[in-house]
């Protein structure tokens, strides 16, 4: 008797060391380590670019040259006086912006309402919105681009509702997935306390919704930065300063030449931002986007 | 009173299925609608035409060969695509000093603009002055800059290699993000249960990994067709789909009919969209997607 007991402390001790995973070889470790750091060089080259572009002067632009033998921060000044991407820069922001917004008021309560309640059509509306999030601008421009111009509004504002309309599928999905994850004994426990249902929405639901949210608003406002196709659709007569930046900067390619320094100058100013937003929700997105299908 | 319960759901999902209405379904009536029309140049309907667009349609020239291309650029890419994001994942997998760092160089092309990734590429072949050519002329596979050899977007079959190329590169981050979240659904105890059966790691990863990814390369798969159909900024930025339409798919050349015939166009896009539908099936049918909403 004493004896088992004797034993088994050491037996308990050792049982899950030998279990565990081995250490793995340093050499192969920094393998794998080097192979990534070559991955992500590879990635970041194309952007690194950009900035060698950026500040290559003018009259170097035809040199045969990896690097530029001087870097000026010209393109960059000038970039507000040269071609009016100082103005597309804020229209930009104006659809970005608003279009997440849009979502977020469209899209909350319904992810909501559908976390909370099975009822009836239930089904079919995730459908429609699954078969929103399938069907990009890309695949009903003639439609679009003749719907918003019979409507007759200005191209700023119509772009505002295509692309809060084509990424609401993806606030829905991740808000439903939130949402679902909170417990309605929470609400209903504050509502218990005297908080009421729109206190327990605002004080208990939606602070621990906040990642979800937070993910959904900077997706969206970044595809809505990006998107290219129906914003050159619309708003390829208006002027350079009502043109989304995607647009505008095309507005540096002539029929002859190209003005690469202020192209990329403007890229990087289109660009940088929305790297460092995305950096935030990078370990989210997935989930949106495969909308709960993976499992 | 019954049917006001039934009506209760609407205040929730009401702004969201009116922004899918205006921004989504309307314009595919109006695709459809304008398909069958004859609609002149300064966008005004004549009147409906029957099937005449579809019938001018199909009498292009350049039509079946369009779609064959289309055909083979949404396979290729989405093929090469996975393949690679398969490997990465892997990497990517593993633990190593930086991964944070490595996993932020690899997102920045799914954050960038398409677009701004593929004017980067445009500028990089440039015969004379392209940093790609003058890095291949430096190693002696670009003999001479600014000759035949180095005008890779002049020759229609070196263009569609290069834009393939950048259209996996922008793809990659998605991909291997969407199989990563996959990979770590993975049980750790499966390895090693493989391992007691004296699996190599191939092997492992062949009989244990492969079927537990299925369903997240099935999915990401089917994103990336719907994304790579759709494609529109690639070819737009680096060749506009010529010499003639020798380097156009289907997208770019339903937005270049518009220029000419918005009611042929408009034919164009409604096959688009049909073949969406197909690949729109065919994805709620294999990821079974019913089951995971009334989970």
């Amino acid at each position: 008797m004493s004896a088992t007991v004797q034993a088994a402390p050491p037996l308990s001790s050792t049982s899950p060391r030998s279990s565990a995973p081995r250490p793995r070889l340093p050499v192969r470790r920094w393998l794998v380590a080097g192979a990534a750091y070559i991955v992500a060089i590879v990635f970041l080259l194309p952007y690194l670019e950009m900035i060698v572009m950026a500040g290559r002067p003018n009259h170097e632009l035809g040199e045969a040259t990896i690097f530029p033998k001087h870097f000026t921060f010209s393109n960059f000044t000038t970039l507000w006086s040269a071609g009016g991407l100082g103005g597309s820069i804020g229209t930009s922001l104006e659809i970005a912006a608003s279009a997440t917004v849009v979502v977020l008021l469209v899209a909350l309560p319904a992810a909501y309402y559908t976390a909370r309640h099975r009822f009836r059509g239930r089904t079919a509306f995730l459908l429609l919105v699954l078969a929103t999030q399938m069907f990009q601008p890309a695949a009903m421009l003639v439609g679009l681009q003749r719907e918003f111009t019979d409507f007759g509004l200005a191209p700023t504002l119509s772009l505002i509702i295509i692309n809060a309309g084509f990424n609401m599928a993806f606030a829905v999905w991740i808000l439903n997935a939130f949402f679902s994850s909170i417990p309605a004994e929470l609400e209903e426990a504050a509502m218990v306390d005297g908080l009421g249902k729109v206190g327990a929405l605002l004080r208990i639901t939606l602070p621990l919704a906040a990642p979800g949210i937070v993910t959904a608003l900077i997706f969206t406002f970044i595809s809505a930065w990006n998107e290219f196709l129906v914003a050159l659709t619309l708003s390829l007569g208006e002027q350079t300063s009502q043109q989304p930046l995607t647009v505008a900067i095309n507005s540096y390619i002539g029929q002859y030449s190209v003005d690469w320094g202020h192209l990329f100058a403007g890229g990087l100013v289109a660009t940088v931002p929305v790297i460092i937003l995305f950096a935030f929700i990078e370990r989210r997105v997935v989930s949106g986007l495969t909308a709960g299908a993976v499992k | 009173m019954h049917a006001l319960r039934r009506l209760s759901p609407l205040p929730w999902l009401g702004p969201a299925i009116a922004l899918i209405g205006v921004a989504v379904l309307w314009p595919v009536v109006v695709m459809v609608q304008s398909s069958f029309q004859r609609i002149g140049g300064e966008g005004f309907v004549v009147g409906y035409n029957g099937t005449d667009n579809y019938r001018h349609l199909f009498d292009e020239p350049d039509f079946v060969s369009v779609l064959l291309r289309t055909m083979a650029w949404v396979v290729a890419i989405v093929t090469v695509t996975v393949l690679i994001s398969m490997g990465l994942a892997q990497l990517f997998n593993q633990r190593f000093p930086g991964r944070r760092v490595t996993r932020w160089a690899l997102i920045i092309p799914w954050a960038a603009s398409v677009m701004m990734t593929a004017l980067i590429f445009k500028w990089a072949l440039d015969p004379n002055v392209g940093v790609i050519n003058v890095i291949l002329h430096h190693l002696g596979v670009v003999k001479q800059l600014g000759s035949d050899q180095a005008d890779w977007l002049g020759k229609p079959s070196s263009a569609l290699l290069w834009m393939m190329a950048v259209a996996v590169f922008v793809s990659l981050p998605f991909t291997t993000y969407a199989i990563l979240s996959g990979l770590q659904g993975v049980p750790q105890d499966v390895y090693e249960a493989a391992a007691i059966d004296g699996a190599t790691s191939w092997k492992a990863y062949l009989r244990v990994t492969l079927p537990l990814l299925r369903p997240a390369i099935l999915v990401a798969t089917l994103i990336n067709v719907i994304n790579v159909f759709n494609s529109f900024p690639i070819i737009w930025e680096m060749t506009r789909g010529g010499p003639g339409y020798q380097t156009a798919t289907s997208t770019i050349y339903m937005v270049d009919l518009k220029q000419g015939d918005v009611g042929e166009s408009a034919s164009m896009s409604a096959i688009n969209f049909l073949l969406v539908i197909v690949i729109v099936v065919v994805y709620l049918g294999t990821t079974r997607w019913k089951e995971q909403v009334d989970r």
